[in-house]
């Protein structure tokens, strides 16, 4: 077992931080939940806590990037890409200025705190908007690469950061370039397209497929936003099925861009494996994501939905 | 340098501006006349060869709506052409409905999303304190636009963070799209609660240059400044003065002409 994404995510900024002294970071009164209490350990100057608001919390993120400062913000999904949507619009988008977001405490795998603080939504308000790149990592090594990269790209980006500990799935030589998707396992039937924590998912239903002698592709599609249209458009030749799956809404998320670029091609049939059009509600993460259908079995059924 | 002649020709130039356009906001436009000239022309530190110093001090407009003002002292003091004043809000011109600033020369910020431009410019006055730089942040903002919970997230921040490298100014004329503050969603007492969210504050005639420029040069430390400038909406226009149907209504040729007509010296 690894460690959380939002731990990673926290000491990938701290690092960073020891990298490039234009790097500052900004928090919403929850530094030990986003873990960016990681950085201000080792920072402190350069680490502001905005208090609850959320929404002068990316303002003075802009007034730091008008300035030539690379700022991180970070507080949870909902209350970032949610409460704060518009001000990330108008503020930082608009002008493409450089600012980095980290949302923690993304999709069901909350857990217990419930429907009122499970972002189901974030992925489809931040692809929305232009100049954005939307970065999904899926486990702590990708994460340290997606905050690096972050640094690296001028303009805004969203890093989507989940709260449970997770299992390492890339290895540290595992080449992470935004708006490349990983293919992770070759196939040639159906093609399992993924992101974040649905991805030891994916490779877990590839088996179920295989062993049922299916030829089944995983794809790691760690950036949504820009989406990978080659290797979508390849799959879509290539195989019978694509079938997505996210810790998010199907409606504006991962599926609905695949989707998107699909739209026009022959090929494959799209099946969408996701949160359907629901709250989401207290419970384990585990148990969420069973209550959910958001499970290897569910994806292969699905899968072999598209095929017979 | 003749400010009353200077106001009445930029008041002009707004009114070109708007008519020209057949939208935009006369009321809110004419009533801040007097605080951006005291901004540009006695306080600012700024330089229109070079927009984009680093040190210079910054102008975040919040009530952005108002920004034919804005345009027209940027005009005059040679960010641009005056020429350019005419294409306000027309397709491929750099002069937004709402101030740009990827597009215009000497614009610092865009503007126009309410509330947003006080928190805009408390961030850039943070940012120069941790730079250790000396340049400060003004902002205009509108009485309405006061409504905004986002305009006391960004006092609370200015406060606690003893901005005092940052002024809010308010162009306080009463009134609002619907009607006046009052009918709408009353202020009460907008210098007591700046003061309470620990602002020092000063009151001004907001069409009195000197008074205005006095108080930006009131020197305050470790807090964050508030100057409610006292305005008459459209003013300079007879039929425009205090008059909220004239926040957003286009001129028709009569009124353009009487309008202008006022403006001469």
């Amino acid at each position: 077992m690894g460690k959380s994404l939002r731990v990673a995510y926290g000491e990938a900024l701290a690092k960073l931080g020891a990298k490039n002294d234009k790097v500052v970071v900004l928090d919403a009164d929850l530094a030990h939940a986003t873990q960016t209490c990681l950085f201000k350990d080792a920072y402190p100057d350069r680490h502001f806590n905005m208090g609850i608001a959320e929404a002068n919390m990316m303002c003075a993120a802009a007034g730091f990037a008008h300035t030539g400062f690379i700022p991180f913000a970070s507080t949870f999904a909902l209350f970032g890409a949610g409460r704060a949507f518009e001000q990330i619009r108008n503020s930082i988008c608009y002008t493409n200025c450089n600012v980095k977001f980290g949302f923690s405490h993304s999709g069901l795998s909350v857990g217990e705190d419930g429907g009122s603080h499970q972002s189901i939504e974030d992925i489809a308000l931040m692809r929305e908007m232009p100049n954005m790149t939307v970065l999904v990592p899926c486990d702590p090594a990708e994460m340290e690469k997606a905050v690096m990269a972050a640094a690296e790209i001028d303009g805004p980006v969203y890093i989507r950061v989940a709260r449970p500990v997770c299992e390492d799935i890339t290895a540290e030589d595992t080449p992470f370039v935004p708006g490349k998707a990983n293919v992770m396992k070759e196939g040639s039937d159906v093609c399992l397209i993924s992101c974040g924590l649905m991805i030891p998912k994916a490779l877990e239903a590839a088996k179920l497929l295989e062993a049922e002698g299916i030829s089944t592709a995983v794809v790691n599609m760690h950036t949504i936003k820009p989406i990978d249209r080659d290797i979508i458009l390849k799959m879509t030749k290539t195989c019978k099925a694509i079938v997505t799956a996210e810790e998010h809404s199907v409606i504006g998320g991962l599926g609905s861009a695949v989707a998107e670029v699909m739209a026009g091609h022959a090929g494959a049939k799209l099946g969408m494996v996701g949160i359907q059009d629901k709250f989401g509600k207290s419970g384990k993460p585990d148990e969420l994501f069973e209550a959910y259908g958001l499970t290897a079995a569910n994806m292969a059924a699905v899968a072999k939905g598209l095929l017979s | 340098m003749q400010y009353e002649k200077k106001a009445k020709e930029l008041r002009a130039e707004i009114l070109k501006m708007l008519y020209a356009c057949q939208s935009g906001h006369p009321g809110g436009s004419l009533s801040c006349v007097e605080m951006l000239m005291a901004l540009y022309y006695e306080v600012m530190k700024v330089d229109p060869k070079n927009p984009g110093n680093p040190d210079r001090d910054r102008f975040v407009f919040s009530k952005g709506h108002g920004c034919p003002t804005l345009y027209a002292i940027l005009a005059d003091l040679g960010y641009f052409p005056k020429e350019d004043l005419a294409d306000l809000r027309q397709i491929n011109s750099h002069l937004q409905g709402h101030p740009d600033c990827k597009k215009t020369p000497g614009v610092d910020m865009n503007t126009g999303s309410l509330g947003q431009g006080a928190s805009l410019a408390m961030g850039l006055a943070l940012a120069a304190k941790h730079a250790k730089k000396d340049y400060k942040v003004y902002t205009v903002l509108g009485d309405g636009e006061c409504q905004e919970g986002l305009v006391w997230e960004a006092a609370m921040a200015a406060a606690h963070y003893k901005l005092d490298n940052l002024v809010f100014m308010l162009d306080h004329n009463g009134l609002q799209i619907d009607g006046s503050n009052d009918e709408v969603m009353g202020l009460g007492d907008i210098m007591k609660k700046f003061d309470a969210f620990g602002f020092a504050c000063f009151q001004v005639d907001g069409h009195d240059i000197a008074a205005i420029t006095e108080a930006l040069k009131a020197p305050v430390s470790g807090k964050p400044k508030f100057i409610c400038c006292e305005t008459v909406k459209g003013k300079g226009v007879s039929f425009m003065e205090n008059q909220f149907g004239w926040h957003g209504s286009p001129m028709n040729k009569e009124q353009f002409e009487k309008a202008l007509s006022e403006q001469e010296v």
